[in-house]
């Protein structure tokens, strides 16, 4: 049955530019990136909990690809060559960071994408002689879209892929004790870094397919910090250790967040930080878990 | 040659020496007692030899070969696996998880129906296996320590390094504990166990060593070593009524 449904839903979704309006179409290739982004993350941040904000470095890595890029070769060889980028600053910033635990992970990953910017920003200036550059890339809005939507079935097909893998199941015995995944034999340097990898290659990917729609870049657009904060909140919101939660999570609050900030741009922050807040002592483990909770509590007071 | 040889096995937090050039060794199929009065040093030698703490100096070897300086994973993989002594269960994952990943990562790296029959057949060795499918957080003290010992026995390990697992069972747990383990033995299963509990340790284990400060003061048959001057001074004190 699975088989017959996945494909009717993301051929449906794929058809969806063809009935839909420009506004409209921009809306999903924002809500199909969110979604792909809180999925990659929650692939190696779900099980791990090892809580990233790192993630605006690698989307932002790959908008910068393009954008030095694009004038040079062709769009496919710019999106192989910024996998190996995503992958490549993942091993080091993994090799190099996996052994952090705790509190002292979530700032590095958040120090990470401020280094990265600033980095940027030093090089383009001292280097390159210009802040600023821009995306000529032909692609249509409609392009991005079927890319972007590609990438999130890729995502969630990986995700359920490794979930039933051992790599899966290293993961969540990390994720509760790293003790005892050593002692079980779980070489855990390994197990961590292949897939903060596969998760980094994603967010990087999903950055330059998303980037010509940005046309002008420079390092404190793409580096936005906002974009790693929605990311985390998104797939706790849904549920960062269910397949389908992260994408649960980032369609409702993707839209909520666009009216917000449309309909009241100075005040929009203020309900971020309080949905935050709810998120974190209402769903401590997602909606989807707490709506499975609430289910569970009403059955054994029927029987 | 023995199947575990632990030579002057060393290990130093800063100035203080834990474990001082401590030596012995396993027969296959041994049961060994590790004894001491608290803060001598038992459970950091069993972390040195499980690879939880690395040695300052000195070696263990399993059947012949050179374990220092591996890490806990590669040892677990070599054939030593090991219970806590404050237990440790993983309480998100079902009770068939938290051992099957021994079976999976362990020297024998089954997957799949081979993973679940070695996982089903240690929570049965254990009186488990009935309750498979439950939540490993919703389970008692002992039946945590069950659980943590089926997840040592699905590694299918050389060696069972076992840390105080009798510790803070009531008197009928602890018979069943004490006939759990006698049975591990007779399987053929090399054990060495730290032990408190003197009732266990007669009733399971011929001979035994004992540590005091860090370092062996005795290894020898229980039964002398429980008569020995020098150990009961350092670990029963003087009113001995072990």
């Amino acid at each position: 049955m699975k088989y017959v449904i996945y494909p009717v839903a993301l051929a449906l979704l794929a058809a969806v530019p063809f009935v839909a309006s420009d506004y409209a179409l921009g809306l999903l290739i924002g809500m199909v990136t969110y979604v792909t982004l809180a999925s990659a993350w929650a692939m190696f941040s779900g099980p791990t909990h090892y809580v990233s904000l790192a993630t605006v470095a690698f989307y932002g890595a790959g908008a910068y690809v393009v954008a030095m890029l694009n004038e040079v070769m062709a769009y496919p060889m710019i999106l192989l060559i910024t996998a190996g980028v995503g992958a490549a600053m993942a091993l080091v910033v993994g090799l190099s960071t996996l052994r952090l635990a705790g509190v002292y992970f979530v700032i590095f990953s958040f120090g990470l994408a401020e280094l990265i910017r600033q980095l940027i920003t030093w090089y383009e200036i001292n280097i390159y002689g210009t802040l600023g550059r821009y995306i000529f890339v032909d692609i249509t809005a409609r392009g991005i879209y079927w890319q972007m939507l590609a990438l999130a079935a890729i995502t969630i097909g990986l995700t359920a892929y490794i979930n039933r893998s051992r790599l899966g199941l290293a993961l969540r015995v990390i994720g509760d004790d790293e003790v005892v995944a050593a002692h079980s034999g779980i070489p855990l340097a390994r197990m961590k870094l292949m897939a903060f990898v596969l998760s980094a290659t994603i967010l990087t990917l999903a950055g330059a397919i998303a980037s010509p729609r940005w046309v002008y870049v420079e390092p404190a657009i793409v580096f936005n910090p906002t974009v790693s904060f929605l990311t985390v909140i998104m797939a706790l919101f849904g549920g960062a250790n269910r397949l389908w939660g992260p994408a649960l999570g980032a369609i409702p609050l993707f839209l909520a967040f666009e009216y917000l900030s449309a309909h009241f741009p100075d005040v929009y922050p203020i309900f971020l930080g309080a949905l935050f807040i709810g998120v974190v002592f209402l769903f401590p483990n997602g909606v989807l878990a707490g709506i499975e909770g609430l289910r569970r509590g009403k059955k054994e007071e029927t029987a | 040659m023995s199947l575990l040889t632990i030579d002057k096995a060393t290990k130093k937090f800063g100035g203080l020496t834990a474990v001082d050039g401590v030596s012995f060794s396993l027969e296959q199929g041994e049961i060994l007692g590790l004894l001491g009065p608290n803060g001598s040093g038992k459970t950091t030698l069993i972390n040195l030899i499980s690879g939880a703490l690395p040695m300052t100096s000195g070696d263990t070897r399993l059947n012949g070969v050179s374990l220092a300086g591996k890490r806990a994973d590669q040892i677990a993989h070599a054939g030593v696996a090991r219970t806590f002594q404050l237990v440790r269960i993983l309480p998100s994952l079902s009770l068939m998880e938290n051992v099957m990943i021994t079976a999976v990562f362990g020297a024998k790296s089954h997957w799949g129906q081979a993973a679940k029959d070695t996982a089903m057949t240690a929570l049965g060795r254990v009186g488990l296996a009935d309750r498979a499918t439950a939540s490993a957080g919703s389970l008692t003290y002992i039946d945590q320590k069950r659980l943590e010992l089926a997840r040592a026995l699905a590694a299918e390990p050389e060696v069972l390094l076992l840390d105080e697992w009798l510790a803070g069972l009531n008197p009928t747990e602890l018979a069943q504990g004490i006939a759990l383990i006698r049975e591990l033995s007779q399987s053929g299963l090399t054990i060495l166990m730290v032990e408190h509990i003197m009732e266990a340790v007669r009733a399971l284990c011929p001979r035994v060593v004992v540590m005091n400060s860090g370092s062996l003061i005795a290894d020898e048959a229980t039964q002398s070593a429980l008569n020995d001057p020098c150990v009961i001074a350092a670990y029963l004190g003087d009113s001995a009524d072990a």
